[in-house]
């Protein structure tokens, strides 16, 4: 690669530093975005500076950092809290997880830094036992954090106190929602809540917070060190900065990218990512995860940023990118993230616990080959309903990655009801073991190996599958050595 | 641990362990990857290995852990910095191909297959 297309801000010291060493990170420049704040800054310019950088929330929603911690100064109170949300339940995502087992003294240090800006002292990361390795990490950074002063008492002897704990969630999609968060940090059920009143104004306990991912934060010493007007250079007119994304599915390099924001696409998938694996032809990469949705072979000159993703039904979400190639079937993989959804609901309100269910058991029925274009229609009507009357994040998104699909795969919705065909040979239930008549010498071999000896002919003659009896367990497209019977 | 009791004792701190770092500069470095996913596919016996393969020749390596390379389809990697050379990033590893990465490349600067080209820049602080 000629030119490097990434550029690594908030995986700056990630394969660089040891993370169980604090003098590492110290060597790295670590603790000094805090001492300046510190010692340079008063809070409002802290968040001046936030405001001017231009970043946006890394955990989904996208929200304005500064903006965000504004609202949280504004309020007064004896405590406030800052809030690392480290759940990352977005399967396919891992950027979180890499950040905190790479650098976890970058989001303790921006956590201090939230904290001083804010008027607050008290801290707690909220992250999935699911991640031992960050859990240890993360437990033998605040202890030396604590020893060498930068966490804790009068930091570097200055008046400003910050305490640190964690919190362990079991693992639920919802609980990275930030009010199901809040709910889970106290003891309650895992249940988002209707906001207003945001978080902001009463949080944890009631009281002012601010819930931050992992990757906004570690993004955070480097704004305050290098300058809001650094940041503010890259990216684009409404998305600043860099994003990191968990490349996965079928591309070359799997694993994780940083990239400016505005970059296309087709540089994500063709140049960082490698291209698709075994040359095969690129279909769509699934952004956002369960909430987001598919940009496609049409999207390749999209450039990535929180806008034009949104115009094309998606969402950047937290980062989650899985390729997809020419066999794999979209109403499946819309299927797959509806069950996934569908498990993950808590349950609260209709629209979502229900509408889940109906979604999913229409998908199911047209990759049977049991739907009908109205079953099309009423999936569209019902997505459509979910989007606007859910409570919160995770039900309002529920349909993106059905509402996605059909943006630029309606026909392959459509091949399904109508032809009964699954064009990219998935929905088994549609599938047809055909022999090839000229290429079958009849070897016998693949009557021998049919579990439900549906195959029939005699030796040296032409055999024939019944489609009626079939199983379409494949073990006979398997076995013929002269390509004589194919799936269709 | 000594506490940090002003910000002039961090920024005094940061430039001794810069010093200390380029003290060391004589000395080839080797960064083993020990994130979840390269442990998972064998980061820590790469690692074993070539510790061993070192003491066996003889050779004076530091060794030092850290966090994802962001490399998950070459796990496990390291990247070798050899004294006066630009740090080089090794993946596809095992305990067999570690070994003969410090015969080859750490003994005598002779590269060997599974180079990963590294197409970031990085801020620094
Ligand atoms: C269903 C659902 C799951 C979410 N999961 C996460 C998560 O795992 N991590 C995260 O940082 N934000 C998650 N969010 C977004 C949070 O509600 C919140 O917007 C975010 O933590 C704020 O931090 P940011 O402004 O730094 O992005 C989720 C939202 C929804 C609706
Ligand atoms: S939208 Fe779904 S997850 Fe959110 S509150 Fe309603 S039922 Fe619960
Ligand atoms: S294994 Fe192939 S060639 Fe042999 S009988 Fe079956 S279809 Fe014909
Ligand atoms: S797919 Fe399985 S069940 Fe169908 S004909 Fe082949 S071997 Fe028999
Ligand atoms: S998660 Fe870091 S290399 Fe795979």
């Amino acid at each position: 690669m000629a030119e490097k297309k990434q550029l690594r801000i908030a995986t700056r010291n990630s394969g660089f530093i040891d993370p169980e060493n604090i003098d590492s990170y110290i060597a790295a420049g670590g603790y000094l975005g805090l001492a300046k704040c510190l010692g340079e800054m008063t809070p409002d310019q802290v968040i001046e500076t936030m405001k001017a950088s231009g970043i946006r929330g890394r955990g989904g929603a996208g929200f304005p950092t500064g903006v965000k911690w504004g609202f949280a100064s504004k309020y007064a109170s004896d405590d406030k809290y800052v809030v690392c949300n480290a759940d990352e339940g977005d399967p396919g995502a891992f950027m979180d997880r890499a950040i905190l087992e790479g650098d976890p003294h970058s989001v303790l240090e921006a956590m201090a830094i939230g904290a001083y800006a804010i008027g607050g002292n008290k801290g707690t990361i909220y992250i999935r036992a699911e991640y031992p390795m960050a859990i240890e990490r993360l437990k033998i950074a605040i202890k030396q954090a604590e020893e060498k002063g930068v966490i804790g008492k009068n930091i570097m002897g200055t008046d400003f106190s910050f305490d640190l704990d964690i919190k362990y969630g079991a693992g639920a999609f919802v609980c990275g929602e930030e009010t199901a968060l809040i709910n889970s940090m106290e003891g309650n059920r895992g249940e988002p809540y209707t906001k207003p009143p945001f978080p902001a104004e009463a949080g944890y306990w009631d009281k002012p917070t601010i819930v931050n991912n992992v990757e906004t934060l570690a993004s955070i010493p480097a704004i305050i060190v290098k300058g809001a007007e650094w940041f503010n250079g890259i990216g684009t007119e409404t998305s600043k900065g860099t994003k990191v994304f968990a490349l996965a599915g079928k591309i070359n390099n799997v694993g994780l990218i940083e990239v400016p924001m505005g970059i296309t696409l087709q540089e994500v998938i063709m140049e960082v990512g490698g291209g698709v694996r075994d040359g095969k032809e690129f279909k769509a990469v699934q952004t956002g995860g369960p909430s987001g949705g598919a940009l496609t072979y049409k999207d390749l000159d999209v450039k990535i940023d929180y806008e034009s993703l949104v115009a094309c039904q998606s969402m950047m979400g937290s980062g989650g990118m899985i390729v997809m190639d020419q066999d794999d079937c979209m109403v499946s993989i819309a299927k797959f993230f509806v069950e996934f959804t569908m498990e993950e609901t808590c349950g609260k309100c209709t629209p979502c616990r229900i509408g889940s269910k109906r979604i999913y058991e229409a998908l199911d029925k047209i990759t049977m080959g049991q739907g009908s274009l109205e079953d099309i229609e009423k999936l569209k009507q019902m997505s459509n309903a979910i989007k606007d009357t859910a409570l919160c994040g995770l039900g309002q998104t529920m349909p993106n990655p059905v509402l996605s699909t059909m943006r630029v795969f309606e026909d392959e919705y459509t091949a399904h009801v109508v032809d009964k065909k699954c064009p990219a040979g998935v929905c088994s239930d549609l599938l047809e073991f055909v022999v090839v008549d000229d290429k079958c010498v009849g070897c016998t071999l693949c009557k021998r190996v049919c579990p439900v000896d549906c195959i029939s002919g005699n030796a040296k003659e032409i055999h024939v599958i019944d489609q009626a009896a079939c199983i379409k367990c494949g073990a006979c497209l398997d076995k013929c050595k002269f390509d004589a019977i194919i799936k269709q | 641990m000594a506490k940090i009791n002003t910000i002039a004792e961090l920024k005094k701190l940061r430039e001794d362990l810069q010093g200390a770092a380029q003290a060391n500069a004589g000395k080839p470095l080797v960064n083993v990857s020990l994130a979840t996913c390269s442990v998972a596919s064998g980061g820590r016996d790469v690692m074993a290995a070539m510790k061993e393969e070192t003491a066996a020749l003889g050779l004076d390596v530091e060794f030092v852990q850290s966090g994802c390379m962001t490399f998950c389809f070459a796990e496990p990697t390291v990247v070798v910095t050899l004294p006066g050379k630009d740090p080089v990033t090794f993946g596809y590893l095992d305990a067999e191909k570690a070994k003969t990465l410090v015969q080859k490349y750490i003994k005598d600067g002779e590269l060997v297959d599974g180079v990963i080209p590294v197409g970031y820049e990085r801020i620094v602080l």
